[in-house]
């Protein structure tokens, strides 16, 4: 039986490789989510197989926690699907937590484990990690979900004190070591936790991305240090290879945004924004009936979705729209960019879930080699990654970053709720510029107005 | 001897892991993040194991709180991804 379930885990582990290889690619993500998703049911059908296990909590464990996860997949709009992963991520870092944590409640120490000193530092490792992964998850999906300001918080010493957090962490986890002490443990607990939270804090809305695939990776080294705890293959090899491939999917993640992983996680990003920019001019709004104008003789339109979209759930107005505008003569593209919304390729999610056709969804170099060509330049929402200062300004925090040139079309529009700054709290200078016009109000609304004008 | 295997299996797996990843299409990244996610829930066999132990009361209710936290993080993403995924599909006919 032993071997079974050992072979049974390397087929697992094999599943989980191929599953991750071809999430990377389009054609095939779909099947590589499945056949991960079957290496898992193989890894924990043939762990039910272990002798001498009481199935009583097993199958109560097994139960609420399949319900509670199907009503949540089931339920989340797809606007909401990055505080989703964020809360996932957060309680698996939690259990890895619990894991190593029950492993010494069993006996209290570690005298009858083969390598006590190692499981005690496994367990210690485990923790720490896992603890960070879910207190860190848990201020990233508040701040997603608006639960808690996007902005940055900052205080004086921060840096100093998570430094100091991390010594003690590491001293009471040599007590704990040593001694097989309790309190230790517990010790070592609330500090992991405290460290989580801390460590995210201080960085800014508009980086969450980076962070929840940072503590992604997080959660798969919990899994693996949970592993060296039970001594079981398939938690290391797993855990190993997300924390792994996650760690890359991080840093192409900080790429893209032209900023290195060090500067996102310590460079407290948006807090040298506060300070108010002078911009020349003025924001000119412009009313619904007056863009219908100018979109009605357009010949080429980019529609450029951010946050603001699927804070309105406008993906299926702009839609129509653009499906309007089609009919209409002119030419319709959506430009995507990289980090737009509050996950890497949210908005491709949501133009998906709205129909809009393939062809049309550009990459943010192809429309910026065009962007002089295009007529009206449809901003929804966006506000960060179509900021000009990111090429012309050279104390700007997001300088450098790379962005969607909507300011060299003729006409933009920029459709907007309010004249407040963005996610990152940067004035964006393209709202004064001599060719953008600001649209008020609701994404959702704004669009079903140009539709209705368009009808008539 | 098994310690010193099992380490020398993390490295290996550490390594692979670095290379599966390379050009992802962006509009990829956040399935493939909640899909690695998922398989970060393998922590679940672990939370099984923690269960259905006998030695302790304390043990086995960590247990039950880790299985569930675990199973909601496997059974929850999958089907997230899915359901993402799906969309993509349809588009792509």
């Amino acid at each position: 039986m032993e071997y079974l379930i050992n072979i049974s885990y390397i087929v697992a582990s094999v599943l989980f490789i191929f599953g991750i290889k071809m999430l990377g690619s389009a054609d095939t993500a779909r099947k590589g989510n499945s056949i991960s998703a079957l290496g898992m049911l193989l890894a924990v059908v043939v762990t039910l197989l272990e002798s001498g296990l009481s199935y009583t909590w097993i199958i109560a464990g097994l139960i609420i926690g399949s319900a509670i996860g199907v009503v949540a997949a089931k339920r989340v709009q797809m606007t909401g699907m990055p505080e989703l992963v964020a809360l996932f991520n957060g309680f698996g870092g939690l259990a890895s937590l619990l894991v190593g944590w029950a492993e010494f409640a069993k006996a209290g120490n570690f005298d009858d484990s083969e390598y006590p000193v190692f499981t005690g530092c496994a367990v210690v490792f485990a923790i720490l990690v896992g603890g960070i992964t879910f207190t860190g998850s848990l201020i990233a999906y508040l701040k997603l979900s608006g639960k808690m300001g996007g902005s940055a918080t900052n205080f004086p010493g921060q840096k100093i004190i998570n430094l100091l957090l991390f010594i003690a962490l590491l001293v009471v986890g040599g007590v704990f070591v040593a001694t097989n002490a309790a309190w230790a443990l517990y010790l070592v607990i609330a500090l992991s936790l405290a460290l989580g939270v801390l460590g995210v804090i201080p960085i800014g809305g508009g980086d969450m991305p980076v962070v929840i695939s940072f503590l992604n990776s997080f959660s798969g080294i919990a899994a693996s240090a949970a592993g060296f705890v039970i001594l079981n293959n398939v938690l290391i090899v797993a855990g190993c290879l997300v924390g792994a491939s996650g760690i890359i999917l991080t840093v192409i993640m900080c790429k893209a945004m032209n900023r290195t992983l060090g500067n996102v996680l310590f460079g407290s990003f948006g807090a040298t924004g506060g300070k108010a920019q002078e911009v020349e001019g003025e924001m000119k709004a412009l009313s619904t009936e007056d863009a219908y104008y100018i979109l009605e003789s357009a010949e080429s339109v980019i529609f450029v979705p951010g946050y603001g979209m699927a804070v309105a759930q406008a993906q299926h107005a702009v839609k129509e729209l653009g499906q309007i505008l089609e009919n209409n003569g002119a030419e319709v593209r959506y430009a995507i960019h990289p980090v737009a919304g509050r996950m890497p390729g949210h908005m491709n999610v949501l133009l998906a879930e709205a129909d809009v056709p393939y062809e049309q969804l550009c990459e943010m170099d192809d429309v910026n080699a065009i962007m002089e060509s295009v007529d009206v330049a449809i901003v929804i929402g966006a506000n960060d990654v179509v900021n000009p200062a990111a090429g012309e300004d050279e104390s700007s925090p997001i300088y450098g970053m790379p962005i969607i040139n909507v300011h060299q079309a003729k006409t933009v529009f920029a459709l907007k709720r309010g004249q407040g700054a963005g996610f990152s709290g940067l004035v964006n200078t393209l709202f004064f510029r001599e060719n953008t016009r600001m649209i008020y109000g609701d994404a959702k609304a704004t669009m079903n107005d140009l539709v209705g004008q368009f009808k008539d | 001897m098994e310690l010193i295997l099992l380490i020398f299996v993390f490295v290996m797996a550490a390594f692979l892991g670095f290379e599966l990843i390379q050009r992802v299409p962006s509009q990829l990244h956040t399935p493939l993040m909640s899909g690695s996610n998922a398989i970060s829930g393998i922590t679940m066999v672990g939370a099984i194991l923690a269960a259905g132990a006998i030695e302790s009361e304390l043990g086995k209710w960590l247990g039950l709180a880790a299985l569930i936290l675990a199973t909601i993080n496997v059974v929850g993403g999958y089907l997230v991804t899915d359901r993402m995924l799906g969309m993509f599909k349809k588009k792509g006919k």
